[in-house]
């Protein structure tokens, strides 16, 4: 049982990271901090993908003077597929932060009730309210 | 947030360290081939390089020099890059971004394949700082005039 | 090696950047490189679904590296048909007015046809990959997209867009953990590669953990009931040319791509009985969908809210198809995606319609429209009447395989839930007919109604005559494509 732990202990710190994010996205009523869950729950899998190309004394996948043996180096293909996804995150935060200062000067506030109450009272577009509020 | 910060230090450190940091930037874009590197982290870094005077400096000296429209532009350009190297070996027979293609009397078919990476991770490297740079103007910059 | 792979990508993705450049110098210049973008991007993938019916299957190898080791873009028939569907429905929004399409007037500067056309980009890039991550980042690009479109209806667009960015991010990233599963079992991000490894790792933890992340991140992207939460705020409270891209276009990649992962990588080995009991789970939640989707939808009084959930229903049928897998039951499912690309697109070109010219949102509103608008209300009864499943317009076919299907497996809750929702489909449809066609008008506004201006009658014209033709043809389509897909699927 010891043992299992200490081969494996990355993958507790993924599960709990991927845990985090979640409970933030879903449980947290401030749309900050939901955004922020989000890249927590990001960032888990990143850290997932990096634990998994990892070798027993291998180094930085840059052939140098060592020699072209492949055992010698990690696996250089998470790398590239985290290295995509960080850019395609960091393009949903601008994305998601643009958003979230927009809500913020509509309304004065990041709280998500706050601003469902708002905008039912608003009535846009001429549109009744509907029964038992947002559905 | 952005505009004059009222410390001295942080002002003139800001203003001397900034041009380091983009060339360090662009330095990270073309070290890719050899080192930890390449178009994303390098164009994160040469943003940082006008972002930073924006920040901490008044508004007239970054707007100046970089101007808001330079996000848009820059990553326009960046993209017309990447196309333009991926398209042209399917003109002489190879697929897309197939840079072994374009061998001629000048260079093989290694030498075209490493000049078109090159020539990818700059066209990808003026792209991130188009966005990054859009980003913040976006967010927190100076409205346009 | 024949680039017609990658040609409908290429079209859209230059066009967008085109589209950038030429805004700054003119300020209807961008909508023309749109429609030029869509329809070179139309004829393309025409060209590829006549090469690869005759044919067999595209592969095309990026970059000349060879697949495994490369990235591999393949076209079969199920890529190529659903990429005519897309292009289609973009290049008739890229004609649709931008007054309408985009509620254009109210927000300047906003590079409304480079997004239209980059999402039309990345759902070019997922049908056509051949490879599991690259599916992924184009997802990723098309879902960016779509956040920056429906946040341009309004304040509760913003809001509905926030909450769809959380939901899709989620979904995203639950797929790429399943990815990551894959790739760390198997050593292979190539579809067709994977497809030949994972047979003999059945029963393998680790890949069922990546079955049942896979299908549920998809799900978050397809809509599938319960997790269809984030699709009725975002199609209601975005503008009606982009809710009409988004209804037609947007969950059918979702859609695709279970299709694709499901068959053609997993195989009969893992979503059969032997593995998780995924397709069960998918025909059970379709069908559950299919109920909650109609009733809520008769409730609504406003048009776009009432199709929105109209389409939760409608990707119920989608669910159920893929879920019982048979023969019939996957000509029924893909053949609903085509329909309901075309009827629901439709739909929502109408309601654009009548907000160009009465402003109104409101169904009771709407009363005596029927006798002032008539092109546009007569291209509404077509759709609407199709979506009802009347005979012989496309929508009845779709539901009666699907409905043959279940009956062919004596699976009679399926054919029961087909059949009630239809019923529950005619009374909402009926009681909008009545409001619109018998009521006499009401409001000063509907009286003076002047008809729409022509490129809205056309492109609901364009799409309606598609229905027709689609609803009579319907048996030639089967035969020569949907066929060949279902049967390229199972086999």
């Amino acid at each position: 049982m010891i043992d299992l732990f200490l081969d494996r202990y990355i993958y507790l710190f993924v599960l709990t990271l991927l845990a985090i994010g979640l409970y933030a996205v879903l449980a947290k009523t401030d749309l900050m901090k939901k955004l922020i869950g989000l890249t927590i729950f990001s960032t888990a899998t990143f850290l997932f993908f990096i634990e998994g190309s990892l070798k027993e004394d291998g180094t930085v996948p840059i052939i140098d003077s060592r020699g072209s043996d492949p055992t010698l180096y990690v696996d250089p293909v998470p790398h590239l597929l985290i290295l995509t996804a960080i850019v395609v995150g960091v393009g949903i935060l601008g994305v998601g932060l643009a958003l979230l200062v927009r809500i913020y000067r509509a309304h004065g506030t990041f709280d998500e009730g706050i601003i469902v109450s708002h905008m039912n009272d608003e009535d846009p577009h001429g549109v009744p309210h509907y029964p038992g509020g947002h559905p | 947030m952005i505009g004059a910060y009222p410390s001295v230090v942080v002002r003139v450190t800001a203003a001397i360290v900034a041009p380091f940091i983009f060339l360090f930037g662009m330095y990270i874009i073309i070290h890719g081939h050899y080192g930890p590197g390449g178009g994303f982290a390098g164009g994160v870094f040469a943003a940082v390089g006008v972002v930073l005077p924006r920040l901490t400096l008044d508004d007239t000296v970054s707007y100046k020099i970089f101007p808001a429209a330079v996000g848009p532009i820059a990553g326009a350009c960046g993209l017309i890059i990447f196309l333009a190297t991926g398209i042209a070996p399917m003109f002489f027979g190879g697929s897309f971004l197939d840079y072994g293609a374009l061998e001629n009397a000048f260079m093989d078919a290694a030498r075209a394949r490493y000049l078109g990476i090159l020539v990818v991770e700059i066209g990808v490297g003026v792209t991130v700082f188009g966005a990054m740079v859009m980003i913040f103007d976006m967010l927190a910059g100076k409205e346009p005039a | 090696m024949n680039h017609l792979a990658i040609l409908p990508l290429l079209f859209l993705l230059s066009g967008a950047i085109l589209a950038v450049l030429a805004g700054t110098l003119n300020k209807n210049a961008p909508q023309v490189v749109a429609i030029t973008a869509t329809a070179s991007a139309l004829i393309a993938s025409m060209l590829g679904l006549r090469t690869v019916t005759q044919n067999g299957p595209i592969s095309y190898e990026l970059g000349g590296w060879p697949p495994p080791i490369g990235i591999e873009y393949t076209l079969d028939t199920l890529s190529a048909f659903m990429l005519v569907i897309v292009t289609f429905i973009g290049m008739l929004i890229a004609i649709y007015p931008a007054r309408i399409a985009f509620d254009h007037v109210v927000r300047r500067n906003v590079p409304v046809y480079p997004l239209t056309l980059l999402l039309l980009a990345g759902l070019t890039g997922v049908m056509s990959s051949g490879d599991l991550f690259h599916l992924f980042v184009f997802l990723e690009i098309f879902a960016i997209a779509t956040y920056g479109l429906v946040a341009l209806g309004g304040d509760r667009g913003v809001f509905a867009s926030f909450r769809y960015l959380l939901f899709g991010t989620i979904g995203s990233g639950l797929y790429l953990l399943g990815v990551g599963f894959l790739y760390f079992s198997t050593g292979t991000l190539n579809m067709a590669d994977m497809a030949q490894i994972l047979p003999e790792m059945a029963g393998s933890t680790t890949i069922l953990g990546a079955l049942g992340l896979i299908t549920t991140g998809l799900g978050l992207k397809m809509a599938l009931f319960p997790l269809h939460i984030w699709l009725p705020d975002a199609h209601s409270f975005s503008p009606p040319g982009v809710a009409a891209l988004l209804a037609a276009v947007q969950v059918k990649a979702g859609a695709y791509a279970l299709l694709r992962i499901l068959f053609d990588v997993f195989g009969p080995a893992y979503t059969g009985s032997a593995g998780l009991p995924v397709a069960q789970l998918l025909a059970w939640f379709g069908m559950a969908g299919i109920v909650y989707g109609s009733v809520l939808a008769t409730r609504q009084s406003d048009v776009k809210r009432l199709l929105a959930y109209s389409t939760v229903a409608q990707l119920g049928y989608i669910g159920v198809g893929i879920g019982m897998g048979s023969r019939l039951a996957l000509i029924g499912a893909v053949l609903h995606v085509l329909n309901h690309a075309l009827m629901k697109s439709a739909l929502f070109l109408v309601a654009g319609g009548i907000i160009q010219r009465t402003g109104l949102k409101e169904i009771a509103r709407f009363a005596g429209l029927g006798k002032r608008m008539v092109p546009t209300m007569s291209g509404f009864a077509i759709a609407a009447l199709s979506m009802v499943g009347i005979p012989p317009l496309a929508g009845f076919w779709s539901k009666f395989y699907l409905i043959w299907a279940a009956v062919d497996e004596n699976n009679w809750a399926v054919a029961l839930v087909i059949v009630s929702s239809s019923m529950i489909t005619l009374v909402y449809f009926l009681r909008m007919f009545e409001t619109i066609f018998v009521r006499d008008a009401s409001e000063a506004i509907v009286a003076n109604a002047k008809i729409a201006s022509p490129t809205v009658i056309g492109t609901v014209w364009a799409l309606c005559t598609a229905i027709i033709v689609v609803g009579i043809a319907n048996v030639a389509i089967v035969r020569n494509f949907v066929g060949p897909i279902a049967d390229s699927l199972i086999g």
